[in-house]
């Protein structure tokens, strides 16, 4: 019964391999292993939460078409980068740069939790200052 | 004091964050293009209705260019295909296509059966001079000025309502200015 279940429980963490990308791998195995993570990186403009490396969108395969070229021609992985983000803007790299406009998004988590931080230290402040014993609540 | 206040500001921003994510004309997919107050791309790409002749940003002309972007795969291109027919008689902008990753004779039989408002649609079969443009879905549509200075770049299906709203105002700013 055990058995049973640890195969029918680990069949829930089985997902199916998307083999989007169908092209001939580049002839240098450290290019294709670039060509990889870049594509990992961008979004598919035209169905915007994959990137495309997943995406089947015929816009996916003319950037991957694209980036395969600008690797054989010796561009560098930033060079890309700005290729992209020149034409499409920084939403299309999933790890957005730092920047004047995308500077909220690498400074506002951490806005939260100092915001967060703040209060809980006030409100603990504000508890300790109690007598001991007074269970009232310290709303004002 | 501020602990009465504080919801109530929190809430007039929860609503203005509500006004302007509800809007139904927000576009939730347009995305601002790099382009806008920066030079149009260039391009150079055989004539669709004349594969021996090029178009390309020397066919923008002296007065305000619209380029839209198209292909007969494209519904919101057949939704917006009527609205170019007039503009186009209206004289207001010069109309360029660009027929972007689509069949040749699709294209051409689309333009001869619903009549063609372009003064010349470049043929962009493989899609490069769309990435380099930046498009991403059809329609799309670019305002650019004399100079060759992209103004606006508008992403949907266009009729008159949001010509009027989006392309007129930077029309009249650029004929005071002229």
């Amino acid at each position: 019964m055990r058995f049973l279940l640890s195969i029918l429980s680990s069949s829930l963490l089985v997902t199916t391999a998307y083999a989007v990308d169908n092209e001939e791998p580049l002839s240098d195995p450290a290019l294709q292993a670039r060509y990889e993570e870049i594509i990992d990186e961008v979004r598919c403009l035209k169905c915007q939460n994959t990137t495309i490396k997943d995406s089947n969108a015929f816009l996916a395969a003319d950037l991957r078409r694209e980036i395969r070229h600008m690797l054989e021609d010796g561009l560098s992985d930033e060079q890309i980068f700005d290729f992209l983000v020149e034409r499409y803007g920084d939403f299309a790299l999933y790890k957005p740069r730092a920047s004047g406009k995308t500077l909220i998004l690498w400074i506002g988590p951490a806005l939260f939790l100092l915001g967060g931080a703040f209060v809980l230290v006030n409100i603990v402040r504000r508890r300790m200052a109690l007598p001991i014993g007074d269970d009232s609540s310290d709303e004002g | 004091m501020w602990k009465y206040f504080a919801p109530l500001v929190i809430f007039a921003l929860l609503i203005l964050m509500f006004i302007k994510g509800l809007d139904p004309e927000r576009n939730v997919n347009a995305l601002p293009s790099p382009f806008l107050g920066n030079p149009a791309p260039q391009f150079e790409l055989p004539s669709l209705t004349d594969p021996s002749k090029t178009v390309s940003n020397a066919d923008f002309g002296s007065g305000m260019t619209l380029v839209n972007v198209w292909a007969t795969w494209c519904v919101g291109c057949r939704q917006e295909h009527d609205f170019l027919l007039q503009l186009a008689e209206s004289d207001a902008v010069r109309l360029i296509g660009l027929n972007w990753r689509d069949n040749e004779g699709e294209a051409l039989r689309w333009l001869q059966e619903l009549g063609d408002p372009y003064v010349d649609s470049a043929y962009d079969g493989d899609g490069r001079t769309g990435i380099n443009w930046g498009v991403y879905g059809a329609p799309e549509t670019f305002l650019i000025d004399p100079d060759g200075i992209v103004l606006y770049k508008h992403l949907g299906p266009l009729n008159w309502a949001l010509w009027q709203k989006h392309f007129v105002p930077h029309l009249e700013a650029a004929g005071k200015t002229q």
